[in-house]
């Protein structure tokens, strides 16, 4: 995973609310079996309909999504968060995020910033007078910064660390394999297992 | 202080806590299917690592499948290769796999609870947020994202942060035509899509305890539409009976222990919840969903509702939205509106109690001349005891459509979909935006309401008939 410390860049508006992971991505762009090339499908339905932000040349260079509460409901896709990377976006600012979505993002280093919606509906408004407006989101000061406005936010510290580290949780778990070993030896006996097929 | 439930099973499963830092949980079972997981194989095989416990990991193919033609090759190219990609890859890793026309195929939240290798107490994931499902057996069941599939794979555990619990009290008795679809569909339109969002959800009260296994694992299945990865119904004397003599279950000595430790998995009686919710059973109605989230539902006696009377800004603008791409008008009847498909099937709706109760609305009548009616069994299985039982004579004489079993239109990977424009009743999870097909509109019914819509052509229950 990509160590995220800082990123700085222009912001798209999404005045939606419950953005689900099939408006995200749609089903049928989950049949790739790799982790790239969903950029295709990312709001796959909404595309075709030029007033959509998404095909707004203002805001062709934006690399934080500025969405509604209750984004990434639904489905447990990860493809939701390979898309918009893909597409993309480092950050996604949102009043609420789905718990799996959520997540995922953390998982793969796509920031998920919960502001107040207060806050994101002032973004909005500067961003669609002010497309240029540049963010800067510090992940170490756990602050959102544009113009003369500086916004904390809240992040668990182990997330964060993580995250500035670029660190694989797998990795991480493997240095405590032997708890995990001790644990099995303890795990009560009845216990089904799917092998052998009964 | 006494422990709820959730917490319980909690502190069985964590390996290893410290403080400021996730537990890392045990995850007793690990449910795999062809779209979530090809990602994960992959990372295993970059980072020359094996799946941990094979034998606590079990694969179906369920998303992509056909309904139709289930013995000739997958037509869809695409399809096919990620079929392929999960059998070629439970071979390689030696994972147990229900491939396509095996008797054991089917989706894979049905397939666990029939095979008995769901049981109270255990932690079970998957990558599908249907997984919380399994909670109705008093299991620790939530979905994961592919990332997490790898993990789980690699380490048979994940790293969470410990979720806050919501009680969900459901009291009284429902009335008859009521099902406990109604139930979840009004818990939902009651919390909200993001109502369950960072809690466990625990179903409590007397109505949830006269429940069928299978009509509470139609509650649990969808606490991820309120925005809860889990829920789940302490397990009881019904569970203990529907658990016993399935294929996986313990039998003799371990039959008893799993017993004994089975029963103390109840919220004490002096353990707080974080939150709590109450519904009156008896006050509940059929219902049905209007709009494009889960949690936009009404009684099916109300009209179409206004969204200007709506107070809240942001629920004003989600309404204006889901009315014009569901093509609706406020005020109008919900009973009036005409469908172009039935849909009874999914993870939700798809098993042999819900064909039964359709199947006894629609005896000996036909469907509205107007629409289709699609019937996708689970699973495999649930076909056959269904054309054991005869239903499939039952759906085929009333005019429906007699499937394979699979996800089929309740996501509209396989062919199974709806066309722009078309209207659904569906006993499925989610009415979002073309998720049954681009341009498809939904909404969210239970199996009575799907059989009754068949064959009035309208939203209905079995009482307008």
């Amino acid at each position: 995973m990509e160590k995220f410390v800082k990123h700085t860049g222009s912001a798209l508006p999404l005045r939606r609310s419950n953005v689900d992971t099939d408006q995200i991505i749609p089903a049928v762009y989950l049949k790739r079996i790799t982790k790239n090339g969903f950029e295709d499908g990312l709001f796959a339905a909404w595309r075709s309909d030029p007033a959509f932000e998404l095909n707004q040349s203002q805001y062709k260079a934006a690399t934080v999504l500025v969405a509604g509460p209750d984004f990434g409901t639904g489905s447990s896709r990860e493809h939701a968060v390979w898309a918009l990377q893909n597409y993309g976006f480092k950050v996604v600012l949102s009043s609420r995020f789905a718990d799996i979505f959520r997540g995922n993002s953390q998982k793969m280093g796509l920031l998920t910033v919960i502001l107040t919606q207060d806050e994101i509906e002032k973004i909005w408004q500067r961003v669609e007078s002010k497309p240029d407006t540049q963010f800067t989101v510090d992940l170490a000061a756990k602050t959102v910064t544009y113009e003369a406005n500086t916004l904390s936010f809240a992040i668990d510290d182990y997330t964060r660390w993580r995250l500035m580290e670029g660190l694989d949780d797998i990795g991480l778990t493997f240095t405590k394999i032997d708890e995990v070993t001790k644990f099995e030896e303890k795990r009560m006996s009845f216990k089904p297992k799917t092998l052998p097929i009964r | 202080m006494g422990k709820t439930l959730a917490e319980k099973i909690w502190a069985e499963h964590v390996v290893t806590a410290a403080a400021g830092e996730p537990d890392l949980l045990y995850i007793d079972l690990h449910l795999i299917h062809e779209v979530t997981s090809p990602q994960a194989f992959d990372g295993l095989r970059i980072a020359g690592r094996k799946v941990r416990r094979p034998d606590l990991t079990i694969a179906t193919e369920d998303h992509n499948v056909p309904t139709l033609n289930i013995d000739k090759p997958i037509a869809d190219p695409v399809s096919k290769l990620q079929v392929d990609t999960l059998r070629k890859n439970c071979t390689e890793f030696g994972v147990r796999l229900h491939s396509l026309g095996d008797v054991e195929q089917g989706i894979v939240h049905v397939v666990g609870p029939q095979l008995g290798i769901t049981q109270p107490g255990m932690t079970i994931v998957c990558g599908d947020s249907h997984t919380s499902t399994h909670g109705a057996f008093g299991a620790l069941a939530f979905g994961i994202g592919t990332s997490e599939v790898e993990h789980v794979l690699a380490t048979q555990t994940l790293p969470l942060l410990r979720p806050k619990t919501m009680a969900i009290n459901v009291e009284g008795s429902l009335k008859a035509g009521v099902t406990s679809k109604d139930i979840i569909l009004a818990v939902i339109a009651k919390i909200g899509t993001g109502g369950g969002q960072g809690y466990i959800l625990e179903y409590r009260g007397s109505a949830i305890r006269a429940l069928s296994m299978e009509a509470r694992m139609t509650i649990c299945n969808m606490s991820i539409e309120a925005g809860a990865r889990a829920g789940l119904i302490a397990p009881d004397q019904i569970t203990f009976d529907y658990v016993q003599n399935k294929a996986h279950a313990p039998v003799g000595a371990d039959w008893d222990s799993a017993l004994t430790y089975w029963k103390t998995l109840t919220t004490d009686t002096d353990a707080k919840f974080d939150k709590e919710v109450n519904l009156n059973a008896d006050e509940l109605a059929p219902f049905v969903t209007w709009g494009t989230n889960p949690g936009q539902g009404l009684p099916l006696t109300a009209s179409v509702p206004n969204p200007a009377d709506l107070s809240n800004a942001e629920d004003r603008g989600a309404a204006e939205r889901a009315l014009e791409y569901m093509g609706l008008k406020p005020g109008t009847p919900l009973k009036s509106i005409a469908v172009d498909t039935v849909f009874l099937g999914s993870c939700t709706n798809g098993r042999i109690e819900d064909l039964r109760s359709a199947a006894q609305v629609l005896k000996g009548k036909k469907i509205a001349s107007t629409l289709r009616l699609l019937v996708v069994p689970g699973s495999a299985r649930v076909r056959l005891q269904a054309e054991a039982e005869g239903l499939d004579k039952v759906f085929l004489d009333a005019g429906a459509e007699w499937r394979s079993a699979g996800c089929s239109m309740c996501l509209g990977m396989n062919p199974d979909q709806l066309k722009p424009g078309e209207r659904a009743a569906s006993t499925s999870n989610r009415n979002f935006e073309g998720r049954q097909g681009k341009g498809g509109r939904t909404h969210l019914v239970s199996p009575l309401v799907a059989a009754a819509t068949a064959l009035k052509g309208t939203l209905a229950s079995p009482a307008d008939l």
